[in-house]
């Protein structure tokens, strides 16, 4: 058995361009089967492209895909038997609900019988199973995109291909659409690719994401890697809010990183094991710590912060109050820093003197 | 400020609307009601007409074999000419439609571009083409394939070739209309469930371009049916049209009344036909492509 045997899906080396513009760069990705994977990035960044390569929407400038080990680049999109959702779901309008999910069954010559079980099946399991003879213009958003769904997943594809499906869906919608996607996905067990521009959408959802910027992969991993561990600035900055600061190396030993951050003083960051990189004394790098990491106390009676950790010494310049948190922009020796911190009962006041704490292992040093 | 709302000035679009319905009302409505009075009056020997209510056009009309053929085969030089502008047309409509193509606008304008010259030039110009000593002709007596010219002009094929030309943008303009407002995301969606491209086309793009195409029928035939200008310039002897025999009546014969009885017959009928669409398809499909 080969190594990509468990792959649902393979990018070897895939270029897109249009002209002289390169749409997707060099790309390199594997999908293993059953799992949830989510590219993830701003607008304009080839999500939509990569997605529609593998779906063979798009022409392959370089490289391969492979679908379930086997080369496809010259399989036409109906042969490649997947599932595609689009984002303003582009269900048939001259066709009633019913005949949109058994559409492709139709062409998959399922006998009769069959097809009844099985889009009635789908519709149960999008929990419309009365909708079958409505026109598509007669259902709510929410629900066209459940049936666009069950239209996918009824043909029992290779992997289900997903292109901003949530984006349309007002914001309360959103999130119960995004645990209904993730019940079906769990329920049938099936190798899903998801673009969206919504980190908290990846974030929920995937098993792994791959964070794209300008037509690049930046990272890939498991939410918690991603979100902890940026590999890169972009990274960084694209998932919450991140403080990014000019440092330079002091001293490195083993997993742990003495840097000197310029304008503020010397703070200890963590280096993961497998981190190949040399990080010799005098390297210009980037420090990144994330906003709701920075711990924030009264300057008097604070306690001292303990192992691993540093205490900085700041003043909170203004205050954003958002309800269960505060954001608190602060002066720290000749830098700002941005603080997001749980509020009990009241935020701390506008002009008062903290203690920062920081701990190493909320320090990630990123490249210059 | 004067509010926009229409719900809170109820007579305003009455009021815009009125130079509009002015024009309408005295060029058209009182014309027509006057031709229709008209039809009942009668010609007498003598050439006066005497004006009453005579049932001896309407008669003459409904029941004289002539005009029923002619009336025929007027239907059957619109229809003819509309199959063809449909087959035809599709085919640069879808292309407009689709193609990626940044000058799309120049392509439209393409398109518009035979209404800068007359009607009845544009007709003449077949002439040229296939006529004895036209372009057709003498290619082919230079090719050497014939020896005498032949005879290609005058017949009920040059009316239709005459009428497609003439129709043929207001049938592409119309399929482009609605083969354009249909989302290429229906197609890729049919081809990811199995479709080939000519299935998709047959399952996506043709039924959702059938409101295009059903507009684009009814301009072609009504104008086709209502036409006699192509039937006298491209036409023989026996190929006149239901407009030709209006035209006879009226300005040859000055027999007004037996006229406007024959008008009156084309006008139910074509207005008849334009009742049905507007029941199965609606009215606002037309409108699309002019606006
Ligand atoms: N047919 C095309 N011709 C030329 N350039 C294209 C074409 N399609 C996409 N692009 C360009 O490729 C880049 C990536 O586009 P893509 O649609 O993949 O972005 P995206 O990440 O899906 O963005 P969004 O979140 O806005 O959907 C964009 O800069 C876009 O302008
Ligand atoms: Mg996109």
């Amino acid at each position: 058995m080969s190594e990509t045997d468990h792959h649902a899906v393979d990018l070897r080396g895939v270029v897109k361009r249009y002209g002289d513009f390169t749409a997707v760069h060099r790309t390199d990705l594997s999908i293993e089967e059953g799992s949830f994977l989510t590219l993830l990035g701003p607008s304009g960044c080839g999500k939509t492209t990569t997605l529609r390569m593998i779906a063979g929407l798009t022409s392959i400038t370089e490289g391969e895909v492979a679908i379930k080990g086997r080369r496809v680049n010259d399989l036409p999109i109906h042969k490649r038997n997947l599932g595609v959702v689009f984002q303003n779901y582009a269900l048939f309008p001259h066709k009633t609900v019913w005949d949109n999910v058994a559409f492709g069954l139709k062409y998959r010559k399922t006998p009769a019988d069959e097809t009844k079980r099985r889009v009635g099946e789908a519709l149960e399991l999008v929990q419309l199973p009365h909708a079958a003879d409505r026109a598509p213009s007669q259902l709510s958003g929410g629900q066209q995109q459940r049936i666009a769904l069950a239209r996918a997943i009824v043909v029992r594809p290779d992997v289900l291909l997903l292109d901003e499906p949530l984006s349309a869906l007002d914001a309360n919608l959103r999130e119960d659409m995004r645990v209904e996607l993730k019940r079906i996905q769990h329920t049938l067990g099936i190798t899903t690719i998801f673009v969206t521009h919504d980190q908290s959408e990846a974030l929920a959802m995937s098993d792994r994401i791959v964070v794209m910027s300008d037509g690049r992969v930046e990272q890939v991993g498991d939410p918690q890697a991603v979100y902890n561990r940026p590999a890169s600035e972009f990274v960084a900055g694209f998932l919450g809010n991140s403080n990014i600061l000019p440092a330079r190396i002091l001293a490195r030993e083993g997993e742990r990183a003495e840097v000197e951050v310029e304008g503020l003083g010397a703070l200890l960051a963590t280096v993961e094991p497998q981190d190949p990189r040399p990080l010799a004394r005098g390297e210009t790098v980037k420090l990144a710590i994330r906003a709701e990491k920075l711990a924030l106390s009264p300057a008097i009676g604070a306690e001292a912060p303990g192992p691993d950790a540093a205490a900085l010494a700041g003043r909170i310049a203004t205050v954003d109050y958002q309800g269960q948190v505060a954001r608190y922009f602060l002066e720290a020796g000749q830098r700002q820093l941005q603080s997001v911190n749980a509020i009990d009962e009241h935020p701390l006041p506008e002009g008062a003197e903290v203690s920062i704490r920081v701990r190493a292992r909320d320090c990630v040093i990123l490249p210059a | 400020m004067a509010s926009l709302d229409p719900k809170d000035n109820p007579s305003r679009p009455w009021t815009l609307l009125s130079p509009a319905l002015t024009a309408i009302l005295l060029l058209l409505v009182i014309p027509v009601c006057f031709i229709a009075v008209y039809s009942f009056w009668l010609r007498t020997a003598t050439g006066a007409d005497v004006a009453g209510f005579h049932l001896d056009n309407w008669a003459e009309v409904l029941t004289d074999s002539f005009y029923r053929d002619i009336l025929l085969f007027t239907l059957w030089i619109a229809f003819a000419t509309t199959v063809i502008c449909a087959l035809v047309g599709y085919v640069p409509a879808y292309f407009i439609a689709t193609t990626q193509y940044r000058h799309k606008a120049f392509l439209l304008l393409l398109l518009m571009l035979p209404f800068w010259i007359s009607y009845i030039i544009r007709t003449m110009s077949w002439i040229n083409i296939l006529g004895v000593s036209g372009v057709v002709n003498v290619a082919l007596q230079w090719v050497g394939l014939t020896g005498e010219p032949l005879q290609m002009l005058y017949n009920q094929w040059t009316v239709i070739v005459g009428l497609v030309h003439f129709l043929l943008p207001f049938m592409i303009l119309n399929l482009y209309v609605s083969l354009y407002g249909i989302d290429r995301n229906l197609v890729d969606a049919a081809r990811s469930l199995g479709c080939t491209g000519w299935q998709a086309f047959r399952e996506v793009t043709l039924p959702l371009s059938l409101p295009g195409l059903a507009a684009g029928s009814l301009l072609c035939f009504v104008l086709a049916a209502g036409t006699y200008i192509t039937p006298l310039v491209l036409g023989g002897p026996t190929d006149a049209m239901f407009a030709n025999l209006v035209f006879d009546a009226i300005i040859t014969q000055l027999n007004w009344p037996l006229g406007s009885a024959l008008s009156l017959v084309l006008l139910i009928l074509l207005g008849g036909l334009v009742i049905l669409y507007n029941r199965f398809v609606g009215m606002s499909q037309i409108a699309k492509s002019f606006g």
